[in-house]
Parts: structure tokens; C-alpha cells; sequence
């Protein structure tokens, strides 16, 4: 028998030979797989990690930590951790997700009585994150909307373009970040929104722009309203750091309440990994504002045709905290207070940074690093300038010059800001 | 729910938007579900650009939990979706899954690698790949802990999640780097299986695999089958317990399917969904896999902790790649990355960091060997069960099948007519090809289930 033949065998290579009739040429089927590039971003901490260095200082991915440098597990998330602990349920969610968690997490987007939850007008889904929201959304636009193509800001965060390329969508880009004044090319950005072609599919940050940190006005957001209604634009939010921006969760959505008011049947991809501190569970909400309940039905049952052969159903475990946190009050008044200490440390980090350079008598002006918003600072480094960072000093960023202030601390802002001043001094 | 088809609207683009969604729902349920892709229309001023979408149809399998949910009667039976149950009825939350959550929860430090403390505690992200410590432990549960290709590094795992999403990614890597897109699935199959493979960007294609007249193995049709498939050709084989049919192969069948794909070059994508589940035994239910490796060769294998640790909802699961070469093996990882970023960026920690609390402790992975037993166990005893139960009755038909198939699953050979019937009269639910999940089953339900089976085969229906 076969089993006894294997097992009395001289040698592996006999066995070889003996049992494979015909195997074919010896070499692997992927030999011409090239290596893939790292990820510009994930690859900086995997650099990180690996340098022994004790002054390193990781401002690369966004990821947010106290000031002493330590990741944050917030206490509401340990509360409800320890109440979901001993679960009896373990079961698939639906399709398109936790109920409850889609519903608390709506209210946040669009407002605890807004008109559009009461009129069930919202298709919307559980997702993976804020990427599987992005992911989901571009392969629905591409099923359903197949010659559209989406706009995307100049620049972004580096993942948004692999998105929509793997959904198979044309992305075009539209002018956004102005790097003679660091922040935001405003009139670029209406001229591309005018000239793009009617119904256009729009990407927008909705706060806290990835990586600029740089955010229209409130006038700003309703002129660009008012310009996609002449247009017939169809605006995507991708809203990633609501309660990073401002600390107030309302406040940073209001770009979103304006396009609302102004009757824009929008789309939004939501993501508790930044705010909930949640990252690795890969928690987020995909939602499309649709005419009717009857749309919105038929809307979420095609999303839900999407995720199905993806994933199947979307993970339970961050959902059940999300739920747990904010279907409770004084669970959810604890976050949003860890929320708001969150977003102070790092208002605070920015204007410490910004001091720090000015007192070291920098020749260049660095207002922008107290201008711009969220957890990201476009220095306005070269990629050559952050590579003298890194092999001269052991700090790691993204070679765009874009920092996590999240990993700026008290203990470190002052090097980092000497680091920055020394490969800075003489551009 | 309420329909609003704009018909009384007093806006004329309402009215068109009405007119445009009267047409595209008009015609039969066989329609509806045909017709996915409706095409856009040039965007009405103000309506919204998905105006033209058709409602898509219910997920065969999922459905079928959502209509026994919809029952108001007290006597009704889930055979539907595959969830283990216990004997009570109850889902079940394995003893060692509440452990290693408490050890999570606890923060104690269980691993010596200060890598996986610092994932296992914090809710950072994880790599792309997933937790390494799981990838690790998920490969040597599958491959076994002696495998020459583990040794020799010539494996590349990464976390996904569950089987189907180890299965998609499997298949986005295929269409994007093997040399031939097609795949291979048995007939009949897990229904996910083709929109998966087709929406990885395959083209897929089926061989036969169940005969319903043996309600067994169609061994000849299968061989027969990829013998004929062009050289290079991908084939999904499931690993143990094939579902929906409980049918496997037996060893000796094995390995003639396994010197027929060598010799045709043909690329094995094992779907493991079930190991430990179907036999008892977690080495005995991944020897075809493990067969497969013995000779040197390549495959891909997606697996599923969904069932066999009872953390369906968690999704954990992971694809492993054998390759001829190490270097090879390291250049496979960086391009499964490609694919992984721009879908969901990384995995999620929690059900990954469960099991490899479970996989790295002996008394922890010995405890879960005895549970794993335990619910196998309990399900062959249902299959038994209900073979005396149908016996006793003098039920016509030979039902040998019932304890002759394997896991979780009886192809029960009902039809879809009588299959409606039994969830009418008996409020029996379950998929209309006449599966139904024996872990649904219990001694005291089993009973009913014969009744409504001596039912509808003595009816002229």
C-alpha cells in the first residue's frame, strides 16, 4: 500500500521518483514573480523595529501615542472589552455587518436625529475599516458605474490609488495641497472640479487631510458644495480622523453636514482605528445617502454582493466594542472625552514643535505646523532631507516629509526639532 | 417595506426615475436574480446615480437563517447554515477559546517572543500579512509540524480572513501571476466558490465530482474531468468533508488524483474549512494535503478556524503557499501584499491572537483536540441517529449515505419540491439542493427530521 511504500523508502529522493509519475520540470511556477515594492508607509515602522538605535524616534505611520511614546489602549475600549469578555456569540454578523454598530455609527456621520437615519435613506454596511469602506465602494462604482472614473487629491494617502486601481476604476487627480504656502490650492481645486466632466466621482477628505493635514474652510467647503451641484459631482468622504481633527467629533464633520444641507446624495467610508484607538480590528462603516428606503435597501443589498465573496461577513470583535461604547452614555461621554485628550496632546505637540524651530532660529517659516490639522504634518522635507533624518538621526517618517505628530512627545520634540533644524538650516 | 415608485410624483424626473425603476424590476424572481448589471443611465438632474441598481438577490445559504428566524412556529428546525450547535441547541463557545480571551484580556505574558506580546496586547495594527506567530502556527497545523517544506522555508503564510477570504486572495494572486486563469471546481460546490474565483478575476469552470445516483464519489467523471483540463490548470479541492456533499475521496483515490494533477501540472488550491471536524482528527483530515507536499510540489491551501474553533464571526483563517524554493517563497509574501493593502490594508488581530494563544500552549492545543472530538463525535452520532431513525420507520431509499458522508453536511438527495414541502409542513429549514448541517440536529430533533424525510418520500409530490 502507498502508505508502507513511503514508509520503507531509502531515501526522499527514491520516494521521488518512485511516486511522482511525470512530475514536471523541477521549477517553481512563480519564479517570475518579481519582488513587490514595500508599502511606503507600513515599511517605515518595519524599518523602525528593526534599527537598535536608542534615540530612534518613529513618526511614520499614524498610528497614535501618549507622550511617553507608548501606544493607547482607551479605558472605554477596556470596559467594554471586559463586558463583552465570556460572550456567549461568536456567530457570523450578517452580511453587511453589525446592525447596531452601523446604526451608532451613522449617527455620528450624520447626526444623532438626522432625517436621512429616520427615513432609513442610508445603504450602509459594516466594513473593514476605513479601507474595505474605500475598497467596497470603488467596486460598486466600478459595477455599477462602469465609465465613471474618480478624482483624487494631489496628494493623499499613497493607499487610496491602489484602491481604486485594483477596483479597476480611471482615476484622474484634481490640485489640492499648494506647496509654496503649504496648505490648500483653492482655486486649483475649483478650477479641476469645473473642468471635470458632469457627474463626476469626487474623493474627499472630509477633515484632517492624509498627509497634508490640510483642510478647507467651512466657506471654502460651501463653495465646493455649491460647485458640485452645478456640476452634478458625486462627492465620496473618506472621513478617517473624526474627533482627531478638532477633538469634537460634530465639528470635524462638517464638511459632510454642509454637502448634506446642501442635498448632495453623498457616499462616506468611516473608521474607529484612530479614534477608538481600534486599529488592528478593523472596524469602519461604508454608507451611500440614497433617494428613497426602497434604494437604500436595494443599494445595500448590492454592497452586500460585494462583500460576500471578499470576506463573507465582516469581523465581530471590534464591532461588539464599538457597539458596547456607544450604545451606552456614560460609555460614549468617556470617549469622547479620551477623544478630545487625544486630539489636545497633539494641538499641543504642534504648537511645542513649531516653538522649538523657531527658538533654534530656523530660517524658514513653519506656521503650517500649527495651521494644518490632524495627525499630520507636511514638513515640506525633502525626500532627500528625510534621509538624512533617518541615517543621521534615527528618525523615521515617510519620504514625502509627512510626520505623525502622533509620535511627537515631550520627551522627543525637542531632537526631533534639532534634527529637522540641522538638515533644514541651509535650504 | 414600502415601495415608492414615484408614479404619483408631482416632479417629472421622479416620475422618470419611477417610470426607469418599474422597468427594471418588472419580469420574475428568475430575472431579478439574472440581472445584476443593469446598465446606467446618463444621470437624472438631482436623482441619484445609482438610481438604475436592482435589488440583489439573497444569499442562498445565509437566507435560509433569515427566513427560520421569520418563523413564528415553536417547532422549527436550522439545518441551514454550517454552525455547530450542541445537543441543547446552543452555539458553543469553546472552553479553550474563553481561556486564551481571558489570557487576552489579562495581558499576561504568555509568549516569549516580545513581538507577539506587543501585537497580542495593544490594538495596533497588524503587519499585512497578518500576526506571524498565527501564519507560523496555522502552517504547521495544516502542513504538519515536520513538514520538509516548512523546514526548508519554502512556505509563505498569511492571515486572511477566514476560508473566504484566503480563498480570494488566493485567487487575485493567481489571476494576477500564474500563467493560467482558469480554475477547477467540483460540482457541486460551496456556492461562494465561483463568485469568489470570478470576482478574483478567474474564469472558472467545474468538474464533476458528486453522482447522485451513488449519492457518492463520481471517480471516474473526475478524473476524466482534469484529464481534459489544459496543462497548468488550477483545481479547487476540498481538503476533507466536502461541502455540500460530506462526499471525500479516499486515500487511495487521493493519491491517483494526485499523480494525475502532477502529471498534467496541474495547480491544487485546497479549501480546508473543516480539518479536525470530519474525522476526529486534525492529521488525519489534512493527509491529501499533506500527500500533496510529500512530493515536492506546489500548492495553495486556504484554511478556516471558522468551525473547527468555533470562531465563525471573528474571521480567522490563512493561505499558505508552498513553493519549490525558498527565495521564491519570500518574493510570493511581498506580492500577496499587493493584493491584501488595497482590500482591507491588514487583517484583523482578534480571533488570529485567540488561536495562536491556543496553537502555542500543549495544554491549551490538547484541550481543543478534545473538544474538536467531542463535536465531531456528536455529529457522526446525529448521522447515526438518523439512519435508525429512518430505518425504524421503514423509510424507502437506501440512506447508508447518511453515515457514509463525512463533516458537517448531508446531501440529503431530496429535491428542491420536497425540500419546500418540509419547510412548509414541518418547518424544516434548509438549502434547496437538500443539504442539511447535521450539527443542527439533536437527539431529541432528530425525530422530527425523520418524520418529515418518511414524509415527503412516501408523498407523490
Amino acid at each position: 500500500m502507498m502508505a508502507t511504500a513511503i514508509r520503507n523508502s531509502a531515501s526522499r529522493g527514491t520516494m521521488m521518483s518512485r511516486q511522482i509519475s511525470g512530475l514536471r520540470s523541477m521549477s517553481s511556477w512563480w519564479k517570475n514573480v518579481e519582488p513587490a515594492p514595500k508599502d511606503p508607509i507600513l515599511g517605515v515602522t518595519e524599518a523602525f523595529l528593526a534599527d537598535p538605535s536608542p534615540d530612534k524616534v518613529n513618526v511614520g505611520v499614524g498610528a497614535y501615542r501618549d507622550d511617553n511614546g507608548k501606544p493607547v489602549v482607551l479605558e472605554c475600549v477596556r470596559e467594554a472589552e471586559r463586558r463583552i469578555a465570556g460572550t456567549s456569540f461568536m456567530e457570523y454578523l450578517p452580511m453587511g455587518g453589525s446592525v447596531k454598530m452601523v446604526d451608532e455609527t451613522l449617527k455620528l456621520a450624520y447626526r444623532d436625529n438626522s432625517e436621512f437615519i429616520k427615513d432609513k435613506r442610508i445603504a450602509a454596511v459594516q466594513s473593514l475599516s476605513g479601507t474595505g469602506a474605500c475598497r467596497l465602494f470603488a467596486d460598486f462604482q466600478k459595477r455599477f458605474r462602469p465609465d465613471s472614473q474618480i478624482y483624487i487629491p494631489v496628494p493623499t494617502w499613497s493607499n487610496h490609488h491602489n484602491i481604486w486601481r485594483d477596483a479597476q476604476v480611471t482615476q484622474k487627480t484634481y490640485h489640492y495641497y499648494h506647496p509654496e504656502t503649504k496648505g490648500l490650492d483653492f482655486s486649483g481645486l475649483m478650477d479641476d472640479v469645473k473642468n471635470a466632466p458632469e457627474g463626476s466621482f469626487f474623493l474627499l477628505h472630509a477633515c484632517a487631510h492624509n498627509p497634508t493635514g490640510v483642510d478647507p474652510t467651512e466657506e471654502q467647503w460651501r463653495e465646493i458644495s455649491q460647485l458640485f451641484k452645478a456640476k452634478n459631482h458625486f462627492a465620496f468622504f473618506d472621513m478617517a480622523y473624526q474627533g482627531f481633527a478638532s477633538g469634537d467629533p460634530a465639528r470635524d464633520a462638517k464638511s459632510i453636514r454642509i454637502f448634506l444641507e446642501d442635498g448632495h446624495h453623498i457616499g462616506i467610508s468611516q473608521s474607529y482605528a484612530k479614534n477608538m484607538g481600534l486599529y488592528g480590528q478593523r472596524v469602519g462603516c461604508l454608507s451611500v445617502l440614497c433617494e428613497d428606503e426602497k434604494q437604500a435597501v436595494t443599494v445595500k443589498s448590492q454592497l452586500q454582493q460585494l462583500a460576500r465573496p471578499m470576506y463573507s461577513n465582516p469581523p465581530l470583535h471590534g464591532a461588539q466594542i464599538v457597539s458596547t461604547i456607544l450604545g451606552d452614555p456614560a460609555l460614549k461621554g468617556l470617549w469622547l472625552k479620551e477623544v478630545k485628550v487625544m486630539a489636545d496632546r497633539i494641538i499641543g505637540m504642534r504648537t511645542a514643535l513649531r516653538e522649538s524651530l523657531e527658538k533654534l532660529g530656523s530660517p524658514l517659516s513653519w506656521e503650517h505646523v500649527t495651521k494644518q490639522i490632524g495627525m499630520f504634518c507636511y514638513s515640506g522635507m525633502t525626500p532627500e532631507q528625510v534621509d538624512r533624518l533617518t541615517s543621521e538621526y534615527h528618525i523615521y517618517m515617510t519620504r514625502n516629509g509627512r510626520i505623525s505628530m502622533a509620535g511627537v512627545t515631550t520627551g522627543n520634540v525637542g531632537y526631533l526639532a534639532n534634527a529637522i533644524h540641522e538638515v533644514t538650516k541651509s535650504s | 417595506m414600502k415601495t415608492n415608485d414615484f408614479s404619483s410624483s408631482s416632479s417629472p424626473s421622479d416620475r422618470r426615475i419611477g417610470a426607469l425603476l418599474r422597468h427594471l424590476t418588472a419580469g420574475t424572481d428568475a430575472d431579478r436574480v439574472s440581472s445584476v448589471f443593469a446598465s446606467p443611465t446618463s444621470g437624472v438632474a438631482g436623482g441619484s446615480v445609482f438610481a438604475h441598481l436592482v435589488q440583489a438577490p439573497e444569499d442562498a445559504i445565509l437566507g435560509v437563517t433569515i427566513a427560520y428566524n421569520k418563523d413564528p412556529s415553536p417547532i422549527k428546525l436550522n439545518l441551514g447554515v454550517g454552525a455547530y450547535r450542541t445537543e441543547e441547541g446552543k452555539p458553543l463557545v469553546l472552553n479553550v477559546v474563553r481561556k486564551a480571551e481571558q489570557q487576552l484580556i489579562n495581558d499576561r505574558f504568555i509568549s516569549l517572543s516580545l513581538w507577539v506580546e506587543f501585537w497580542s496586547r495593544i490594538k495596533e495594527y497588524l503587519p499585512i500579512v497578518g500576526l506571524v506567530e498565527f501564519n507560523k502556527l496555522s502552517a504547521k497545523l495544516i502542513l504538519g509540524a515536520d513538514s520538509p517544506a516548512i523546514r526548508e522555508n519554502r512556505v509563505t503564510t498569511v492571515e486572511c480572513l477566514s476560508g473566504t477570504g484566503s480563498l480570494r486572495v488566493g485567487g487575485e494572486f493567481l489571476a494576477r501571476h500564474y500563467h493560467q486563469k482558469t480554475i477547477y471546481i467540483p460540482q457541486p460546490t460551496w456556492g461562494n466558490h465561483p463568485k469568489i474565483f470570478t470576482l478574483a478575476g478567474l474564469s472558472v469552470k467545474t468538474y464533476r465530482y458528486y453522482d447522485p445516483s451513488t449519492r457518492g464519489l463520481n471517480f471516474q467523471g473526475l478524473l476524466e474531468d482534469l484529464g481534459a483540463a489544459p496543462q497548468g490548470s488550477i483545481v479547487l479541492l476540498h481538503a476533507c468533508a466536502h461541502n455540500p456533499t460530506g462526499v471525500d475521496p479516499t486515500l487511495e483515490q487521493w493519491e491517483q488524483i494526485r499523480k494525475l494533477m502532477r502529471s498534467k501540472g496541474l495547480m491544487p488550491f485546497f479549501d480546508s474549512a473543516y480539518q479536525g471536524f470530519a474525522s476526529g482528527s486534525l492529521d488525519t483530515d489534512a493527509k491529501p494535503i499533506r500527500m500533496f507536499v510529500a512530493d515536492g510540489g506546489e500548492l495553495l491551501v486556504a484554511q478556516s478556524y471558522a468551525k473547527n474553533m468555533g470562531l465563525y464571526g471573528e474571521r480567522v483563517g490563512a493561505l499558505s503557499i508552498v513553493c519549490k524554493a525558498a527565495d521564491v517563497a519570500g518574493r510570493v509574501e511581498s506580492q500577496l501584499k499587493l493584493v491584501i493593502r488595497p482590500m482591507y490594508s491588514n487583517p484583523p488581530i482578534h480571533g488570529a491572537s485567540i488561536v495562536a494563544v491556543i496553537l502555542r500552549d500543549r495544554n491549551l492545543f490538547n484541550e481543543w483536540t478534545l473538544e474538536l472530538k467531542a463535536m465531531a463525535d456528536r455529529i457522526i452520532s446525529m448521522r447515526k441517529q438518523l439512519f435508525e431513525a429512518l430505518r425504524a420507520r421503514g423509510t424507502p431509499g437506501d440512506w447508508t449515505h447518511i453515515i457514509k458522508q463525512i463533516g458537517m453536511f448531508t446531501f440529503t438527495g431530496l429535491n428542491p419540491t420536497q425540500v419546500s414541502y418540509m419547510t412548509k409542513e414541518y418547518h424544516i429549514y434548509m438549502t434547496s439542493d437538500g443539504r442539511i448541517s447535521m450539527a443542527g440536529l439533536s437527539s431529541k430533533t432528530v425525530p422530527h427530521l425523520a418524520d418529515a424525510i418518511h414524509a415527503v418520500v412516501t408523498k407523490a409530490l
